[in-house]
């Protein structure tokens, strides 16, 4: 596979018929739902969790106890049975975890989809709910140390030592190398924050409504870690996102225009760490997220040129912009020079990109808040509606296992 | 270069089985990587199993040259994304190693600034406590 990777090629007849994945077009996200997105919650996570599910089930018109399948995160803060406890669930059949930290964000999604295409649950409740701004930030450098230390983390211990504990300095490592590579600039980069700022202002549930940016305010930001600046990192964020999954018979019965799954992947190829991805031949790619790409082109039987909308995961800019290359919207090195302007990446563009303001600009619900987006847009209900979108592609990631969805109407 | 501010602990590595001789040649002021007997391929973290070979008994420690190049390198200027253990400005390289293998250092007597991709180092230890030791790189000549 790594010649494949490096080549940037991919070989079809090695790998199962698409009729052998039985998730495809087989489930659903039904209801979607969340609290305000603030800097400041003044509530825990069980608490906007409950009411981001309340919510969700609400909007599918669903009973909350009709839910009988609850997928997490390996790093919530709470833990699940007490969350069945609130939400008064009796019959809960399906439950698990998922690693990957933003790079589950639709590694839960394949698994809620699992679920209810096996018939192991008939509602999967998909939920995340966090006070990054407001509580223990772990994108900060003390914060992470001690949130990860009950993860599964002696790789850590190569990098804290020396003061390099947070994912935006693990990411400028690789970044800098990719500017390097291929003269990607800081100007080009700048553009896609901009665009998401641009976005975020038709989204009054955006963290940044009202908050304008233009290019030349980013340029004159300060800088955080060299080579990202303030408007390159994402928005601390306190909220909870929630949605339901269902087979598609039954979303059918529901009250909304079902988004249906045509495809959902998660991958950790070559070498992985949770973000210090640096012991593969080429730090200045994202193998995981074309690895997972090019499974979801192939399961969907659709390319990059079908996407009409795109949601992908961007924690910082530059995670976001390199997306477009390994997933096939331009070519390798060139995706600086696809953003410049952001025409490109506006709605009306080859790919409209991170509609609601993205992590940057929206919201950082791990990348829930892209999910429910990306459910939007294939209802049609978007604040910033891409005309007639039919087919959309969420991801998570990036340089940790990373995940995607196809959704379509 | 690194400095420290005083009363907060630096944080020190996670030792465990795969690991020990690797932090057990730190504290000797010696640089090891791990490398299978069979296929003689270097890994870096140390792990149980070659995943070329799948043999878990051929995985030994080669010495290391000490020598890299800078592969890439951040430098963090403000305290918002840093370590508060830390004096500002401080650079976080990733050396590729001769072995082939990268890993993460600070600098030892170079200026943040004058850190570049493709700069030669070698490495240098520290001693921060009896039983704590780092190594860090410094500029050789090409």
């Amino acid at each position: 596979m790594l010649t494949e990777y490096m080549a940037r090629k991919y070989q079809k007849d090695k790998k199962p018929p698409v009729d052998a994945n039985r998730i495809k077009d087989r489930a659903a996200i039904m209801g979607i739902g969340q609290t305000k997105y603030s800097r400041f919650s003044d509530r825990d996570e069980l608490d906007m969790a409950c009411e981001a599910i309340k919510a969700a089930a609400d909007d599918a018109g669903i009973r909350v106890e009709d839910i009988d399948g609850i997928e997490a995160f390996t790093i919530d803060r709470f833990a699940m049975p007490m969350l069945a406890n609130c939400l008064g669930l009796r019959n809960v059949r399906y439950s698990s975890e998922v690693t990957g930290g933003g790079g589950a964000a639709c590694g839960v999604t394949m698994h809620a989809a699992a679920a209810v295409v096996t018939g192991m649950a008939d509602y999967v409740v998909v939920f995340r709910s966090l006070n990054e701004a407001s509580g223990q930030r772990y994108g900060r450098g003390d914060g992470y140390a001690q949130y990860m230390l009950n993860a599964v983390t002696p790789h850590y211990g190569y990098h804290w030592p020396f003061g390099f504990v947070t994912p935006l300095g693990w990411a400028g490592v690789w970044g800098k190398r990719w500017m390097y590579e291929f003269g990607i600039t800081r100007e080009q980069i700048g553009w896609w924050p901009v665009v998401l700022r641009e976005n975020a202002q038709k989204n009054p549930n955006a963290i940044y409504y009202g908050r304008p940016i233009t290019h030349k305010d980013y340029m004159e930001s300060p800088m955080i870690v060299d080579p990202l600046k303030l408007h390159d990192c994402c928005v601390d964020t306190d909220g909870a996102v929630a949605y339901i999954v269902t087979t598609v018979e039954r979303a059918k019965e529901l009250k909304q225009r079902p988004a249906i799954i045509m495809a959902a992947a998660q991958s950790a190829p070559i070498e992985q760490e949770i973000q210090t991805i640096y012991n593969r031949p080429s730090i200045s790619g994202l193998v995981e997220t074309w690895y997972m790409g090019q499974e979801l082109y192939r399961i969907a039987g659709v390319g990059p040129e079908d996407i009409d909308v795109g949601e992908f995961y961007d924690p910082y800019s530059i995670g976001g912009i390199l997306q477009l290359e390994e997933l096939g919207f331009c070519g390798r090195g060139q995706s600086g020079k696809f953003i410049e302007g952001g025409d490109n990446i506006r709605v009306g563009g080859k790919i409209p990109v991170n509609t609601s303001g993205g992590l940057l600009s929206e919201a950082y619900i791990h990348g829930y808040n892209l999910v429910i987006e990306g459910v939007r847009q294939i209802r049609g209900t978007s604040t910033n509606q891409v005309p007639n979108a039919e087919i959309c592609m969420v991801t998570g990631g990036p340089g940790v296992p990373s995940s995607g969805i196809i959704l379509r109407r | 270069m690194v400095e420290y501010n005083k009363g907060i602990p630096i944080m020190r590595p996670f030792i465990d089985q795969d690991n020990q001789g690797y932090w057990d040649a730190v504290k000797q002021h010696k640089l090891v990587f791990q490398r299978c007997k069979t296929c003689k391929t270097f890994y870096q973290p140390p792990r149980p199993m070659c995943p070329s070979c799948h043999s878990q008994e051929s995985m030994e420690w080669v010495p290391s040259s000490g020598k890299g190049i800078v592969y890439s390198f951040v430098n963090f200027t403000t305290d918002r994304m840093a370590y508060p253990a830390f004096k500002l400005p401080y650079s976080v390289v990733l050396v590729e190693m001769e072995e082939g293998v990268r890993i993460t250092a600070n600098t030892a007597e170079i200026p943040a600034e004058e850190v570049y991709i493709g700069m030669p180092v070698e490495v240098t230890f520290e001693d921060l406590a009896p039983d704590f030791t780092l190594y860090r790189f410094k500029k050789r000549g090409a």
